[in-house]
């Protein structure tokens, strides 16, 4: 190996672990964390919002063929700006992926399995939730909406 | 080097049958980019469905395509390096193995009987001639190596006891070994999960566990395209800059080979961050892995830089001293000799720099919550393997089909633009998809034409309106691209014939060279990979069977929301119901 190309790889892994660092940082760090295995709640069968307090609430959502049930059938929910929500996914059918635009909030329904994530919504508006894996000839039109208010 | 008329035949159809294919999926393409945008918009046009559309993209075009055409480049790469003649009982088994497998595939998806996209993830589920297809095509493409490569590398190793293997056939056989390790777990969902539940053996299956074997070899298979690339880039790129060309390091890239070999396993979990059911620790180590992986296509980017420049100012002593003048002395647009062939590869090059740095986003754990399944993630790997990867298959499938045809390259000049077409087109196509995913969630896999992107719908959203028809003019040129490759490709093939059929490659020597014997023990390698891979699937697959899954799903078919079984039943019953109505009419009259 000559010298360039020495100070080359050593450039590259030290950019690498600078970026994995970082990342780390982010998860532990600041808590911006993926979603994780849940065994402790069993795949539900209806989609539910449940208010537990002041803007705090737990969501069940049931992703189908083909719409997102937010609550016992809705499609749409509301809630008050400052909302913290511990959001709980699962599928009745197929593989879907559930998308709240604007937030941090992306994971695959599986049936099967439950997801869970926590979204504090701050700003209020409208938050599309889009399905965003094929899930059979409806696809294109599985979505919900989230309104803060 | 001369070849027999069999072997002529054999690698002219395993270039040529998947670049017809190839036809249908670049069309196919093109039409995607016109229903997303709304430009189409119905569920299908001229017989077939979007979805069924995409999954024909998906699988012609990284499967199909990829799979049989490597196979072929490969075959010409061992039998020129080695010197050794190809075995035509064993290519014949092959090739049969892989046109059968694929009409068998495209036989189902054709017939919308397996509209199940190229991931085939369960529940949804297609017919059993899709699974059997695929298997056999991966299957067939796995005997040259075996029977036939592998034996010839030994012989030319008894002859040449001190000498190491030629590096092309050296990063070959990793991309090889590397394929057969990743079969394994794909080939374990195939037969054991999707076939039985397909042929209705049994009721019920695990997604999760499908979905963890399917992306054990859904990551490292992008290395199976890219290596064949990565050794046209060191083996044959310097020689076509310059006749007194060559390699920077030949050690170099032997250990981005055997890095490649070892980190590609590792890291398919980063494919399932969003999934449910697995511990966010084995996502993290994977993630790790996946920037070790980074590192090989980093000490490429190195190797190749450095060659280019060794080679042009090998040709070009005034310009010893330059830092960066002589970049503008390499041969961007010219037709003499083989120097057409390096716009190909340049615009591959400029195309994988974007996708290497999207493909770090991508695999940067929580920073991937933001691009999941948008459209961010197509855009980035249409600049991986619709760039780098694809430009220097059409460079070889256009080079060698002349060598083998003994013809001239007709239509050079459009055969030079055609890469800068599709360059100019990807950009468009590329940052539309990804600015479009990020910024605003633009999501992929969807025929957003008829909802999200058509002003009569209720779901309109006016602000993919931009990004989409950007996608569109993108495509456009992608097409006028591939057009004019296609063109180039046709004439050469069936222009008269001006010499012998030959296969041969403009192969260039190495500038730095060293025994590395380390590095050249594959054996060793390769367990190590073993055991790394294995370990690392170890607790996600025991998540993904045992903890994170509370039951198995029944079978579904993507028209109707209700199971298979249920579908099955229930369309019995109306039949038996129809049935007794028609008897009791025929038994009152
Ligand atoms: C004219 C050129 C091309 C155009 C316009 C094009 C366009 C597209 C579009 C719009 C999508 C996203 C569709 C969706 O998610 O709804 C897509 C997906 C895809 N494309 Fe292409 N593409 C082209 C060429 C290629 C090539 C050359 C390859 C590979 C060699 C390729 C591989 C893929 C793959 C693997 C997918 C993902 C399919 C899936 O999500 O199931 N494409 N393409
Ligand atoms: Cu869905
Ligand atoms: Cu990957």
């Amino acid at each position: 190996m000559d010298r360039a190309e020495k100070t080359g790889l050593t450039f590259a892994i030290i950019l690498l672990l600078v970026f994995f660092s970082l990342i780390v940082y982010a998860a532990k760090g600041l808590k911006i964390d993926i979603p994780t295995c849940v065994t402790d709640v069993e795949p539900f069968q209806e989609g539910k919002l449940i208010k537990h307090g002041e803007k705090r609430y737990e969501l069940h959502i049931l992703a189908r063929m083909w719409f997102f049930d937010f609550n016992k059938g809705a499609t749409e929910i509301k809630i008050p700006a400052g909302s913290t929500v511990d959001i709980f996914v699962t599928s009745k059918d197929v593989v879907h992926g559930v998308h709240i635009q604007g937030t941090d909030f992306n994971i695959m329904a599986i049936p099967g399995t439950v997801g869970y994530m926590r979204v504090k919504f701050e700003k209020p508006g409208v938050y599309h939730v889009v399905c965003h894996e094929f899930c059979g000839v409806g696809h294109h039109a599985m979505q919900g909406k989230i309104i803060v208010e | 080097m001369q070849v027999s008329n069999a072997i002529k035949f054999i690698i002219l159809t395993e270039i040529v049958f998947p670049t017809l294919l190839l036809v249908f999926g670049i069309y196919h393409g093109v039409m995607q980019v016109l229903y997303r945008a709304g430009v189409i918009k119905a569920e299908s046009f001229l017989g077939i469905d979007y979805y069924q559309g995409l999954t024909l993209h998906g699988v012609i075009n990284v499967i199909v395509f990829t799979t049989i055409f490597i196979v072929g480049f490969s075959n010409a790469i061992v039998m020129y390096a080695l010197k050794k003649p190809l075995r035509e009982k064993v290519q014949w088994i092959a090739l049969g193995m892989m046109v059968i497998g694929t009409m068998m595939a495209a036989w189902a998806m054709f017939t919308g009987r397996a509209t199940v996209l190229y991931t085939f993830y369960p529940p949804l589920i297609a017919h059993w001639t899709f699974y059997l297809g695929a298997v056999l095509l991966v299957l067939g493409s796995l005997v040259p190596f075996f029977f036939d490569w592998i034996p010839s590398a030994i012989e030319w190793k008894r002859e040449n006891p001190d000498q190491k293997l030629p590096l092309a056939v050296f990063g070959t056989f990793v991309n090889f070994i590397l394929w057969t390790i990743m079969i394994v777990p794909v080939a374990v969902e195939i037969l054991f999960q999707l076939l039985p539940l397909s042929l209705g053996l049994v009721d019920e299956i695990n997604p999760l566990l499908a979905r963890t074997l399917f992306w054990f070899f859904g990551h490292p298979v992008v290395y199976f395209w890219l290596l064949p690339a990565y050794v046209a880039l060191y083996t044959i790129l310097p020689k076509i800059v310059s006749e007194k060309g060559k390699l920077y390091s030949d050690p170099a890239a032997r250990l981005a080979f055997i890095l490649f070999l070892i980190f590609s396993l590792p890291v398919g979990l980063h494919h399932q961050f969003t999934d449910p059911g697995i511990t966010n620790t084995w996502k993290l180590i994977h993630a790790l892995f996946t920037f070790g992986v980074a590192l090989p296509s980093m000490i490429t980017a190195f190797t190749v830089a450095a060659s280019l420049e060794y080679s042009v100012k090998a040709e070009h002593p005034e310009l010893k001293n330059s830092k960066f003048y002589w970049w503008t002395f390499l041969p961007y647009m010219r037709l003499e000799g083989n120097k057409w062939m390096f716009s190909y590869f340049f615009a591959g090059l400029v195309l994988f720099f974007f996708g290497g740095i999207t493909g770090i986003v991508n695999a940067s754990y929580n920073v991937n919550l933001v691009v999941h399944n948008t459209a961010y993630v197509p855009g980035h790997f249409h600049t991986t393997v619709g760039g780098l990867v694809l430009l220097v298959f059409f460079a070889m499938a256009l080079y060698m089909v002349s060598k083998l045809r003994g013809t001239e390259v007709k239509f050079k000049g459009l055969a030079v633009l055609a890469p800068y077409f599709w360059m100019q087109g990807m950009f468009m196509f590329s940052y539309a998809m990804m600015v479009g995913g990020v910024i605003t969630g633009f999501p992929r896999r969807t025929n957003t034409g008829l909802t999200y992107l058509n002003p009569d719908s209720p779901l309109y959203r006016p602000e993919w309106v931009g990004y989409a028809q950007l996608s569109v003019v993108g495509g456009v040129l992608l097409g006028i691209g591939f057009l004019f490759f296609f063109i180039s490709l046709m004439a050469t093939l069936f222009a008269p014939k001006v010499r012998e059929s030959v296969v041969e490659f403009p192969f260039a020597e190495a500038y730095h060279d060293a025994p590395a014997p380390m590095l050249n023990n594959l054996k060793t390698w390769t367990v190590a990979t073993i055991i790394l891979a294995v370990l690392s699937y170890i607790p996600p697959l025991y998540d993904a069977s045992v903890r994170g899954v509370f039951f198995k799903s029944p079978a579904y078919i993507e028209k109707y929301p209700m199971p298979l079984k249920q579908l099955q039943g229930s369309e019995k019953n109306t039949q038996e119901k129809e049935l007794s109505k028609a008897e009791k009419e025929v038994a009152q009259r």
